[in-house]
């Protein structure tokens, strides 16, 4: 790697949960075309909740995601294309599937707590010749030593690198970099170190200067914020303020600028905002993507999204139950009404 | 009643939860539990239970002079699929806890009737015995194009088998929803959560069903097949009442039915939290009654 970070940009995977997974072939060739000739390596292309995601649990795809990978591939004159996988979601049969679409890196996802469970699918990986980078989702919700454990045992999988995750928008500065120093710490040269943040708390762009001064080397952002929750750390911010403190990333700040006011701006049906539930999701320490499907329950039972995310992060549900969401709407629906809560 | 003689090969937490669940029984006297490791703290539990228990493995469990009318497979896939062929020659009924589904899948108040002559017969998954009743609960009254499982287990109650091959678990249990649930497609969703007390086992069952569907039909058929399944898991409840959704976008016109349920587990052996390992002894236990009855019916 020429430059001493590495920005990933995942607008086409963690911006399909704000586009509640509706993206075209068009679309997706727009922004891959733009990323691409301001020099973004790694571009991102999945369902929000990575291949095999389309789903009720999740939301189904307008257009079929090997497709969508197989535009992006096919538009890329220079980057590479990513996908992400949930192992207990998505299978090794999904990660052939994207590999034939010509997708290069595959980023395995787990909670934070459970990076066992994806050992099968980095050995697949390996195995199609794909670079990898493991995820550890939730990463706030156990502490740096905790963190670097299981950063390990992606790494013994086969992970080149592995990502201190804040899905949930939660940490604030310095629980960023502890835990981004305790996986520098714990992998030295066996795998990279990456960031990923979110805007729930406001704080994505800063975590990931902080994250790059304790030794991570990839950045993950997304045009226009476009993410779960209030968002990602803004490719297009993340790039102006590494040029700023005179750190290389190999990015044209002038042409991710323009990639997100002209290409991914006139799309959106709205822009990541910290609203309410947002901010709680940071505050609480909520899965990002749990936002839009709180908003739906919140309207379908009658029962501020808020609480439901409230309640949600004090029940300590993790990264994929969003069936979750409708039973705690439910309940606090019960509650409204006065009936003793069920089960 | 008459009785048949079984044996649990494999004294892991799942074999020791079935010996819990079976030497409670009428229908089943235990043979024996057999493992591999002397040392096996499942063996010395056996053993303190006055059931006869031996390291010897299958070779010891076959060359008995009175060998079993069942085995209870609770070891790995790798290990049934060496075993089942000792077991068939030696004309043992196999039932296997294993993903090996060697035989065919079964899910005791949807085909056991059916399949109870089988030699071997496949307990699927834990989420494949929570989640299946539903579906075919739904598909008897409605078509179901579509079906849709999200298994929460606590992560204490995942073992390094189900973690290292969890493949395994979406790719067979989305089989079984279409193979014995009746869905025309069938996924599968697992997810561990390491909250702490643990959560107890929670699955949610989506249908895809017509936007005219009898939702009065499907709502008295899946209650009447939550009882079924509770006579033999008597923590398997409806966390609320089946909620229907009109077709949405990218429904393909279809409605929606959501079934949410949670399996407390009986405490036999592992705490109420593991409800997954619970359904699964407890599933199998009720195949094994099954077969005793239909022994007698034969006799």
């Amino acid at each position: 790697m020429s430059a001493p970070v590495r920005i990933t940009d995942s607008t086409l995977r963690d911006g399909s949960h704000a586009m509640a997974h509706r993206f075209t072939e068009g679309q997706v060739r727009g922004v891959v075309h733009a990323l691409d000739s301001a020099g973004v390596e790694v571009i991102e292309v999945a369902h929000g909740d990575g291949l095999g995601g389309s789903s009720f649990n999740y939301g189904f795809s307008l257009e079929d995601e090997i497709e969508l990978i197989g535009a992006a591939v096919d538009e890329a004159a220079r980057a590479k294309i990513a996908v992400l996988l949930l192992p207990g979601l998505g299978t090794v049969e999904d990660l052939r599937h994207a590999r034939g679409a010509g997708a290069s890196v595959a980023r395995i996802a787990t909670h934070c707590t459970e990076a066992d469970v994806s050992a099968q699918h980095f050995a697949a990986a390996r195995e199609l010749g794909m670079e990898t980078v493991g995820f550890l989702m939730l990463s706030h919700r156990i502490g740096p030593a905790e963190l670097a454990a299981q950063a390990r045992i992606m790494a013994d999988a086969g992970a080149q690198c592995v990502y201190v995750v804040d899905s949930a928008g939660a940490m604030v500065l310095g629980d960023a970099q502890a835990r981004v120093s305790a996986l520098v710490a714990e992998l030295g040269d066996d795998a990279q170190v990456g960031f990923h943040g979110h805007q729930n708390l406001s704080l994505g762009v800063a975590n990931s200067v902080l994250a790059y001064q304790n030794g991570a080397t990839q950045i993950d952002g997304a045009l226009c914020a476009l993410g779960a929750g209030a968002g990602n750390a803004p490719t297009e911010i993340v790039a102006a303020t590494f040029e700023r403190m005179g750190i290389a990333t190999g990015v044209d700040v002038q042409g991710v600028m323009a990639a997100a006011q002209d290409v991914v701006q006139p799309f959106l049906p709205r822009l990541p905002f910290a609203d309410r539930s947002a901010i709680t999701q940071g505050y609480a320490g909520v899965y990002s993507s749990f936002l839009l499907h709180a908003e739906r329950a919140a309207e379908r039972y009658g029962v501020p999204a808020h609480a439901i995310l409230q309640r949600v992060g004090e029940a300590g549900y993790v990264g994929g139950q969003e069936d979750m969401i409708i039973d705690v709407a439910l309940q606090l629906a019960r509650e409204r009404d006065g009936a003793p809560a069920g089960g | 009643m008459s009785r048949l003689t079984a044996a649990i090969v494999g004294p892991g937490n799942i074999g020791t939860d079935l010996l819990v669940k079976l030497l409670r029984s009428d229908a089943i006297d235990v043979h024996s539990m057999v493992g591999v490791d002397p040392e096996s703290e499942g063996l010395a539990r056996a053993r303190a239970l006055g059931v006869r228990a031996s390291a010897g493995g299958v070779d010891w469990l076959l060359a008995q002079d009175d060998p079993p009318d069942l085995v209870f497979e609770a070891t790995s896939a790798k290990a049934h699929l060496a075993n089942a062929p000792r077991y068939a020659e030696a004309g043992v009924q196999a039932i296997d806890l294993t993903p090996a589904a060697i035989g065919p899948f079964v899910c005791p108040p949807v085909n056991l009737d059916t399949l109870a002559g089988a030699a071997n017969l496949n307990m699927i998954t834990c989420g494949g015995q929570a989640t299946i009743p539903i579906v075919h609960a739904v598909a008897r009254v409605a078509p179901v194009e579509y079906a849709e499982i999200v298994a929460s287990i606590a992560s204490r109650s995942a073992g390094p088998g189900t973690r290292a091959n969890i493949d395994e678990f979406t790719e067979t249990t989305a089989r079984a929803i279409e193979e014995v649930g009746g869905a025309g497609r069938g996924k599968a969703i697992i997810i561990l959560n390491p909250v702490d007390p643990p959560m107890i086992m929670r699955d949610t069952v989506f249908c895809a069903i017509p936007a005219d569907a009898d939702t009065g039909a499907i709502t008295a058929s899946v209650h009447a097949m939550v009882e079924r399944v509770a006579a033999y898991v008597p923590g398997y409840a409806l966390r609320a009442e089946p909620q229907f959704d009109p077709p949405r976008e990218g429904w393909n016109g279809r409605a929606r039915v959501a079934v949410f349920l949670e399996v407390r587990g009986n405490g036999d052996h592992l705490p109420p939290w593991a409800g997954n390992l619970d359904i699964m002894t407890a599933a199998a236990a009720s195949v094994g009654e099954r077969l005793a009855l239909g022994k007698e019916a034969i006799a």
